[in-house]
Order: C-alpha cells, then structure tokens, then sequence
C-alpha cells in the first residue's frame, strides 16, 4: 500500500502536467513517468508479466515512437496561443470534474472491499496463468491481434509513403536536355565559368577573364554585379605579387636599372 | 381513287419536312423541290376534281378515314378527310395558286440566302391549309387551323433580323390566339352538347338542337373566323402582317388562310342556318369589315398595306354573303376563288413593283412605272378591273351577285355593300393612278426595271385567271355545283329587275374611278406622305387603321397589364411570401443548428464526452434508485 | 481496493479533459493513450480482486491495440503535417463550410 500512496500523487502530477505542459516533449515525458509508475503498480499487483510489457512495449516502443515523432514535425511545435473555440476549456473542465465526481463516487457506492487476491491464480507464475489463458480461452482473439497488427503496419506504410509526382530525371536526360537547348538556343551545355578563371584571385567578387583578358560578367553572381562589389584594377596587385617573390638580388638589379638613388636602398652597388 | 387524297397533303407534308431536314447541299434545288411537291399536289387535286366531277350528284362527297386519332372513354376522332364540292374547289385554289406563287417565289426570294427554309415554310403551310379545308372532323380542322396560323406566324417573321416583322409576326399568333379560343371552345361545346366533332355529325345534329346552342356555336365559330380572316374586332394584325415577303402576302394573306374564316362558316352552314343571330352577327361583322376595309385602303401609302386593307375589305364581302344564309354561300366562295386570282395577282404585282423598285414600298415614291414593267402593269391592271368589277371581269360576276344578294337581305345591308364597291374602285384607281400612271417621282439612284420571267409567268397565269374567272358563274354552274353543301337558295324577288341593279353598280363603281381621277390627277402628286396635320380627318383615321391598335391597347392591353401587375404582387406577396416565408423559418432554425458545428473536433469530443457524463449519471440513478 | 479504481478514474478523466483542451495533435494522442492505461490499472486491479487473470489478459490485449493505433494514428499526424505544416487539430476543420 505504501507504493500506492507514494506513487498515487506522483502519477496525478505528472497526468496533470500532461494537460498543462506548454511543450509537447514535457508532456511526453510526463506521461512517461505516468506509465513507468503504472508499471511499478501493476507489478505490486501481481501481474508482473504486464510490468515487464508496459515497461517494454509503452515506454520503449510507443513513447518512443510519440518521440520520433515530436523530433519530426519539430520539437518546439507547441499549442498556438490563442483559444480557437471559445469556451472550450470552461466546458471541457465543468463536464470533466462533473464526470469525474460523480464516478468515483458511484464506484464508492457500488465496488465491493472483498479482495480475492491473485495467490491461486498465479500458482505457477504470472506468465504462466497468463499464457494458458491466451492460448487457450482468448486464442482467437490472440490470432486477431496479429492479423491487426499486420493491417496496421501496413497502414502505417501506406499512409507515410510520399508519391513521387514528377518523373526522376536521369543524367541521360539531362545531358539530352541540355543539347537540345544547345542546338535550339546556343546556350551553352557545360557549366558557367566560375569565378577568378584565369584571374589573378579567385574570389567570389573577381571575375574570371576570357582569354582575350576581358572580364566575364556571368561569372560573378548578379547580386554582386548589383551591389557594385566587383573587384577591378589588378596593376597595383601584380607588383606587389612580383616584389614578394623576387630574390633580394633581383631586386636590387630592378632598383639600379630604375633609376639610382631614387629611394634609401639604391645606390649601394 | 379518291383513297388517295391523303397525298395531297403527304406530299408538301414531306417536301418541307426534307428541305428543313437536308442540310445546306439542298440550298441549290431546294426550291426546285417545295415548287415541285407544290405542283405535283395541285396535278393530283386536278385527277381528283376531274374524277370528283366525273361522279353523280349523290356521289360527290368522298371521305377517307386514315387512323384513328383520339379514342378516350366516349370522345372518338377519326382522322378523316373530305373531298366534296366546296372542299374540291379550295384545294384546287389553294395548291394552283400556291404552285404559282412557288414559281414567283424563285425569282423573288433568289437573293435569299435562307430560301431553302422559305420554300420549306411554304410547304408546310399548303399541307396546313389542305389539313383544314379537307378535314372531316372540327378537330382535325383545328390541327390545320393552328398549322396554318404557325405557318403564318413563321413566315410573317421570315426576316427575323427585322424587329419590325418579328414584331408583327407576334402580334399575328397572339391576335390569332383569341379567335382560336373561339375554335376551341366551339369544338368543346359540340362535343359537350352532341357527342361527337365529326362535320358531318355535327351538320346533321345542329338542326335538332337548341337555338341557345347554335347561337353560341355560331358565335364562337365566328370569333375564330374574324381571327383568322382579319375581321373587325380582330382585324389589327393584317396590316402588320404585310412585314413578310410579297409572296407570302400574296398566298397566304390575301389568297389562302385569310380566306378560312369564310371558309369555315360556310363549311358550318348547319349551325349558321340554325341560328338566326349568329347569322345577322356575321351580316354585321362582314359589313363593318368591308368598310372599314376600304377606309383603310384609301389612306395608306405603303402598297401593301393599301392591298392588305382592301383584302379585309373584300373579305368582308365574303363574310356578308356568308352570312346571307343558303343565298349568299354559293356566292361567298365564288368571290374567294376570284379574289384568290386577283388579289394574289396584285400582290405579287406589287412584289414585282418592290422588287424593281429595291423594296420600297412607298406608293408616293412610283409613278410612272407602267412605261417601265409593261407586263407588271398589264397584269396588275387586269387585276384592278377584275377587284373593282367592271364587266365581264371576274370580280364584276362575284361582287355584283353579292351586293345583289345583300339588297335581297336587306335594304342598308345592300346600300353598306353598294358604297363599298364605289370606294374599291376609288382606292383601286388611286393605287393604279400613284403607281402605274402620274408623272415619276423615283429617286435617280432607283433603276425600275421589269422582273425576270420566273416572276411574270406567274403573274401572266393569274392576270388570265382575273380575267376569265366570271366562267364560273356560266349556266350557274358553282351555285349548282354546290349545292349538295351548302343547300338551296330561294331566289329573291327584288324591288327592282337584276339588271338594273347591276348598271347601278357598275355606275357606282365608275363613280369611284372618276373620283379617284379627279382627285389625284388634278394637282402634282407630293413626294412625300403630307403631315397628319394637312390631312383630312378621314384619311387620318384611314392611316391610323381606324385607331383599332390604339382601341385595342386601352381596352384590351392596358387593363391586362393592370391584372398581371396585380397578380405578380399577388403573387409576390401572398404565396411567395408564404413559400419563402416558410423556407427562411427554415433556415432559420438550420442557422441555429448549425451553431454547434463549428467543424473543430474537439468541440464534438466535448459533446461525446458530455453525452458520457449523463449517461454516467443516468445509471447511477438507475443504480441508487 | 477503491483507491486503485479511483486512482484510475482520475487518470482517465485527466486523459479526456486533455483530450478536450489541447490543439497539438501528439499531445492530443497522449492524452488517449494515458486514458487507455487508466483503464488497464483499472483491468488489472479488477483482476486482483476477482481472483483470476482475465482482467490481466483483457489489459495485454488493450496494449497491443494500443500499439497498432499509435502506429496509424502517428502515420496521420505525419502525412497531415506534410501536407499542412501543422499539427493543430483544429485546422482540420474543413468539415464547416
């Protein structure tokens, strides 16, 4: 008993905090304290055998896959903030308290206090009562079962398969598509050049250079071309790419040919 | 032999039907086949005439009952047909006539591009017209009636782009709608009162039935006749009725249909005979006509309008005399033949006129034409002498015997149908003097030239027709001939010897003609139609149609629109507003259903979850109690 | 005895109520499933006090239609989300006009 009253409160909390949880990951992981708690009351119960499934096939399987798919519509897709109906949630709590005043106080009225208790039935173990009951009276409503879990796998497939709308296009068609347009248009088949071919930089914001050394403006992309970015006027660059790779001696041979004593370096052979 | 008559109705019947059916191939010869059913329907009314002829006296009434109709409880309607003397002599008129006017109608409607329809219409309005002068039941006669009067109705409006002649065409079904609930009615009443619609056992019950009854029948008979035949109070859609083709004037206008009120009351003589009022009813109806007529004839300017009063006009004539009781038959369908030959003449005269003249129909705008289209003018003036009836024209033998007649009824009835003639003649030579003769008044870019003689032919057939249709009357032959239908005549002593009475009328007639002479060869002939304000007030009244549009609006029209106005808000009001009162208390109470489906789920958990609380509480009722 | 009835009546009302309140659709099926177990304590004590394993059976198999359901059910909050980019149960309202 004294699992029930420390479990009891626990389980109505974390019920509650179902109704209540702005997020719908704490409200799966406040149903899944419910069903781990319900799993404990059903092994206090005698029904071990249930403790083990509800533990596996609840909290493993299903609150898994209520997780699965939280994470694949998006974590954060909590309730919009305004009431779509007005006066639902007056009503849904009148009509609920209603409901449930008035049956637990009918169970009150009518469930007898005379427990028989689970002792005789589980003689040889809980799975075993349990399995001679589900193959022997219940077996044909254990043969159903399969066959609807089968209907509902299938289902499930059926009703998360996405049907392809257009055709796939493959590499050979896209090749052909882009001859055609090549003999129809003369647009060109291969790919645009990128940026910096041929340039002396290879940034996004340099163009690359036709062989003639003419910019090609396709190149660039247009929002580039649009916000007047393009890098022009390479002169300055190629000095300074030519003076950090000269020798110390070429340099001095360029400085004496240029002009003597025109800076603080020439002059000295 | 005579089994055959049906196909003088199958074959129109079926040409129309295949000309509408077969597709634009048949545009090139599908006038060569309307003219040819037409021709082949006449050549066949011919045989049968001939061999009608070729029978005795007792013999001459020959009736072919194809199927049966209608066959309900007592009502028994064979589709039945008769061949007799006054039927003979119609389909004759009707399929010669109409194959003339076939021809014409090459030449007139050649630059048409729908005349493969033209031809079709006009197929189906001979099958029409043969239904009704051979049926041998009311019904059946009924059945060509309205074929007739759709014929009618889609051949008014023939140009369809015109509004004006949709209009008209219009006005023609629905100013024929009143006479025909005259028809009905009178088919109902025989059928309430002897059991049957068959002619024949309507001819031999009327007799013995009450005078109550014939009266009605007469009148009713008569109310379908005046909507059919343009007589006063129905007379108003004749001259609208002019927006068709000129040859569709000619043949159904002023030769065929307008002819069957005529034909129907002399058809029904039984009935009329029996009953004194429904005759002096036509008496009064005919003379009003034929007067009213001949004023609207004298003011118009538009000459088919001027031709389509004198028709009235001399449809009155007809309807006088046939109200004239066993004297006047006879001589009523003696004056609808003639009439036939020279007013379709004339008609198609002036067709020819229009067709020279790029369809201006404005008699103030000719003048002069007789230089121009010798053959239209020799024809159309062999058609004015035969209508305003100088001797030995077919016109003076008909006309003549009627007002002779008429003075045998009655003294005013006689001098009503003597001063008619006068003003014929009157208008007659007007109409001659403004087109024919005077000096020209065309505009120069009009080029009047004679028709091709695809449409003189025609008009060449029917002048000689005009002329020798008087052979009729030899020896009394038609009054003979006749007689079997419609009964004896008792031959009236009048006050003065027939042959005075006659040169009075013909001095009456020529009194017209100098009149018209004077009037219209004192002074130049204006241009243009002068103001109402410059006219007298006669010939205002002529113009206006004696105002019968403006009588008919206020008295029919305005109080009609009134009633419906009020019955839409009736309408409106009290049962739509119940109806629809009563759907929006309906979706009323939906709007408050609906409420609760707000379409989110968990609103209808709340519901489910609720449901559960009271079923909870219920069974712990249950239980406690 | 009671006190374990009444523990998962409280369970299950608590379940249901959450079902009633919240929009995010996993959330929303959470709630089912803590009232699925609520009835399994429920089977489970019952089948202490009656003496037999019927009541544990009729809990095992609770569980395996729970663990189908949560397979499908999962699957259509997946597929709606892919289609939506939500799972809020109340934008699959289009059953209102």
């Amino acid at each position: 008993m004294t699992t029930f009253w420390l479990l009891a409160p626990v389980m109505v909390i974390a019920a509650l905090g179902l109704i209540f949880a702005r997020k719908a990951v704490h409200a799966a992981l406040a149903l899944a304290v419910v069903m781990i708690s319900l799993a404990i009351l059903y092994a206090v119960q005698g029904a071990p055998f249930l403790f083990a499934v509800q533990i596996i096939v609840y909290t493993g399987a299903i609150m898994m896959l209520f997780l699965f798919v939280l994470m694949l519509v998006g974590v954060d897709s909590s309730d919009a903030v305004r009431e779509t109906i007005s006066g639902q949630k007056l009503a849904a709590t009148v009509i609920g308290l209603l409901f449930g005043i008035t049956v637990v106080l009918a169970i009150g009225q009518t469930v007898s206090g005379a427990v028989v208790g689970l002792g005789d039935a589980n003689e040889n173990g809980n799975p075993y009562g349990l399995a001679e009951l589900l193959f022997g009276k219940y077996v044909l409503a254990f043969e159903f079962t399969s066959a609807l879990l089968i209907t509902a796998a299938l289902g499930a497939m059926v009703l998360a398969h996405a049907e392809r709308l257009t055709p796939r296009h493959s590499q050979a068609d896209i090749a052909a598509r882009r001859m055609r347009e090549y003999a129809e248009s003369g647009r060109h088949p291969g790919p645009q050049a990128t940026p910096g071919v041929f340039a002396r930089h290879n940034a996004v914001d340099t163009p690359a250079l036709l062989p003639d050394g003419t910019p090609l403006a396709s190149s660039l992309s247009p929002s580039i071309v649009e916000r007047g970015q393009v890098r022009e006027g390479f002169d300055d660059d190629i000095d300074k790419v030519v003076e950090q790779l000269e020798t110390e001696e070429q340099r001095d041979r360029r400085a004496g040919r240029d002009g003597r004593g025109t800076d603080g370096f020439g002059g000295e052979k | 032999m005579f089994d055959l008559m049906w196909l003088l109705i199958a074959i129109p019947l079926a040409s129309g039907a295949l000309l509408l059916i077969w597709g634009k191939e048949s545009d090139r010869f599908g006038h060569l086949i309307g003219t040819a059913a037409s021709a082949a329907s006449f050549v066949l009314g011919v045989v049968l005439f001939v061999r009608l002829m070729g029978e005795d006296a007792g013999h001459r009434s020959q009736a072919v009952s194809l199927f049966t109709w209608i066959d309900t409880g007592t009502f028994h309607v064979e589709m039945s047909f008769v061949l007799d003397q006054l039927s003979g002599l119609f389909v004759l008129l009707i399929t010669g006539v109409g194959t003339l006017i076939h021809v014409y109608s090459i030449g007139y409607m050649g630059h048409d591009e729908r005349r493969r329809r033209f031809f079709a219409y006009l197929n189906i309005f001979v099958a029409a017209m043969l239904t009704l002068v051979l049926a041998g039941d009311y019904l059946v006669l009924f059945l060509g009636w309205e074929g007739v009067g759709l014929a009618s109705y889609l051949l008014i409006g023939f140009w369809q782009h015109k509004p004006s002649a949709a209009a008209a065409a219009k006005k023609a079904f629905v100013v024929n709608r009143v006479g025909d609930i005259g028809m009905a009615l009178a088919i109902m009443l025989m059928f309430a009162q002897f059991g049957t619609s068959a002619i024949a056992a309507v001819d031999a019950a009327a007799p013995g039935a009450g005078d109550s009854v014939t009266t009605a029948l007469g009148l009713l008979l008569l109310l379908g006749a005046c909507g059919k035949s343009a007589q006063v109070p129905l007379q108003s859609w004749l001259l609208d009725a002019m927006e068709g083709p000129t040859p569709v004037s000619a043949l159904i206008h002023a030769a065929t249909m307008v002819t069957a009120g005529v034909y129907l009351v002399v058809r029904s003589n039984a009935i009329f005979d029996a009953s004194e009022v429904a005759r002096t009813a036509v008496i009064v109806v005919g003379l009003v006509t034929l007067l009213a007529g001949a004023w609207i004839g004298c003011a118009k300017d538009d000459i088919k309008k001027a031709l389509a009063g004198s028709t009235m006009s001399q449809i009155g004539y007809m309807m006088l005399a046939a109200g004239l009781g066993p004297a006047g038959y006879a001589f009523a369908v003696f004056h609808l033949i003639t009439h036939g030959f020279f007013k379709a003449n004339m008609f198609l005269g002036a067709g020819s006129v229009m067709h020279g003249m790029d369809d201006d129909v404005e008699m103030r705008h000719y003048g002069g034409l007789r230089t121009m289209m010798p053959i239209t003018f020799a024809t159309f003036g062999l058609g004015y002498l035969a209508i305003i009836g100088v001797p030995p024209f077919a016109g003076f033998w008909s006309k003549d015997k009627i007002i002779e007649a008429a003075f045998g009824e009655n003294l005013w009835v006689g001098l009503g149908a003597l001063l008619g003639a006068g003003v014929t003649a009157f208008y007659m030579t007007r109409l001659m003097i403004l087109t024919f003769l005077s000096q020209k008044r065309w505009r120069d870019d009009v080029h009047p030239h004679e028709s091709p003689r695809v449409m003189t032919w025609p008009l060449i057939g029917l002048a000689a027709l005009s002329a020798v249709g008087g052979i009729l009357l030899l020896g009394d032959w038609i009054t003979e001939w006749l007689e079997p239908v419609v009964g004896h005549a008792e031959h009236h002593e009048l006050a003065v010897p027939a042959i005075v009475l006659t040169i009075i009328i013909t001095a009456v007639v020529l009194l017209g003609v100098v009149a018209a002479v004077v009037f219209y060869r004192r002074e130049p002939i204006a241009a243009e139609t002068p103001a109402d304000s410059s006219v007298s007030i006669f010939a205002r009244a002529g113009r206006h149609e004696l105002y019968g549009n403006e009588v008919n609006e206020t008295l029919v029209v305005r109080p009609t629109r009134h009633l419906t106005r009020f019955l839409v808000w009736l309408d409106g009001m009290g049962i739509d507003g119940f109806v629809t009162g009563l759907a929006d208390r309906l979706g009323d109470t939906s709007q408050l259903l609906r409420k609760p489906q707000t379409g989110y789920v968990r609103s209808y958990a709340l519901t489910m979850f609720g449901g559960v609380a009271v079923v909870v509480l219920c069974l712990l009722a249950v239980t406690l109690a | 005895m009671n006190e374990y009835i009444t523990l998962s009546l409280i369970l299950f009302t608590i379940g249901a109520v959450g079902v009633l309140v919240r929009r995010n659709a996993i959330i929303v099926f959470m709630c089912i499933e803590l009232m699925l177990n609520a009835t399994n304590l429920a089977f489970v004590s019952f089948s202490r006090q009656h003496g037999n394993l019927d009541g544990q059976v009729a809990a095992f198999f609770v569980m395996v239609v729970a663990a189908a359901e949560v397979v499908v059910g999962l699957s259509i909050i997946v597929s709606i989300y892919r289609a939506r980019r939500t799972t809020s149960v109340d934008d699959a309202s289009l059953l209102k006009s």
